[in-house]
């Protein structure tokens, strides 16, 4: 009993630390709305996280201005066209296709199917390679001699060293 | 023929180490506004130390002007200050203030404190003309032309050698034409 009180105690300033909820969710389908569209978006001050999960300070002024935006019948497009045109395609995480991000797009699968190319004639040539080297007569003697050889001559390794 | 070949896997080494070198000195908070070279976003604002009186970027024109977005809770902002009293007072730029998200009594006393560089600074006290400027890292500085076209963000704290490598030839360039 006494440790859940403890407990209760130190939580007290976490709880009493957050903030307060925004004055959001009038309509539950364009917070549904909001959230989808802000999941595709990154917030600018904390790089790696959403727009949707961010609680910078600019994430939910931009969350409010959206949710605006939307209420004033907004596509999803628009609002898209209102903030890359305030702070560029950084803000999608969905990089759009264009003349500036082709090589981001298609650059992987180019320097792959390169690769694959390269192995290819790589192979096919080491293949022609062997197949046209053969063996010569000295060769194929020296071969001989070692696919007979008796086995007491493969002596375990050590044992010839004399310790 | 032979060198080459072993030469190549060492050529291709010394590229990718190009290529990251380059990568570790870029700044992933820098990112480039899409506003330079269009025109700056219109706004019509309460001044800071008049609130019964606006400013709007309409007033500006037929100048180069300098737009600063700073705030008294900006840490940034104090490291940037000295730098531009020093601009002020050499009088070579008009030095507007956007007060960002702040309150008025902090901001007034704030410049009250350590001292006012700026022609006029404008409230902007939810952010909103903040937002249409692109700043997500207050301080940020513009350089605007005389037909009100953005020309230049300085994302951060402007540095004495940004003012004087970047900011001030831009300057001097844009009053000439």
């Amino acid at each position: 009993m006494r440790w859940i009180f403890a407990a209760i105690v130190c939580l007290m300033p976490i709880l009493g630390l957050t903030k307060e909820a925004t004055p959001a969710a009038e309509d539950p389908i364009l917070e549904q709305r909001l959230v989808h569209l802000a999941k595709e978006l990154r917030c600018l001050v904390c790089q790696n996280e959403s727009l949707a999960d961010s609680r910078a300070d600019l994430a939910g002024d931009l969350r409010q201005q959206i949710r605006e935006q939307m209420k004033a019948g907004r596509s999803d497009e628009q609002i898209k066209a209102w903030l890359t045109q305030r702070y560029g395609d950084f803000v999608l995480y969905r990089t759009p296709i264009k003349a500036t991000t082709v090589a981001l797009w298609f650059g992987p699968f180019v320097l792959l199917l390169a690769g694959l190319a390269a192995l290819l004639l790589y192979l096919r040539r080491r293949r022609t390679l062997v197949s046209r080297a053969g063996l010569s007569a000295q060769d194929q003697s020296r071969a001989r001699a070692l696919l007979r050889e008796p086995e007491q001559d493969r002596s375990p390794p050590g044992a010839a060293a004399g310790g | 023929m032979k060198s080459l070949r072993f030469l190549l896997p060492l050529l291709l080494f010394v590229v990718l180490l190009m290529f990251l070198w380059v990568g570790l000195s870029l700044d992933p908070r820098e990112v480039p506004s899409p506003l330079v070279g269009k025109p700056a976003p219109s706004f019509q604002l309460a001044r800071l130390d008049d609130p019964a009186k606006t400013l709007a970027e309409k007033d500006l024109r037929g100048q180069v002007w300098l737009l600063n977005v700073w705030a008294s809770w900006c840490v940034s902002c104090m490291e940037e200050h000295p730098v531009l009293v020093e601009l002020s007072r050499q009088g070579l730029v008009p030095l507007y203030g956007l007060n960002y998200k702040d309150e008025r009594a902090a901001a007034q006393a704030w410049l009250a404190r350590n001292g006012d560089p700026y022609t006029l600074s404008m409230a902007d006290p939810d952010g909103r003309v903040g937002i249409d400027y692109g700043v997500y890292g207050v301080p940020e500085t513009y350089v605007i032309d005389k037909t009100g076209v953005i020309r230049y963000k300085q994302i951060g704290p402007v540095t004495p050698k940004v003012l004087s490598e970047r900011i001030l030839p831009l300057v001097r360039q844009l009053q000439a034409s």
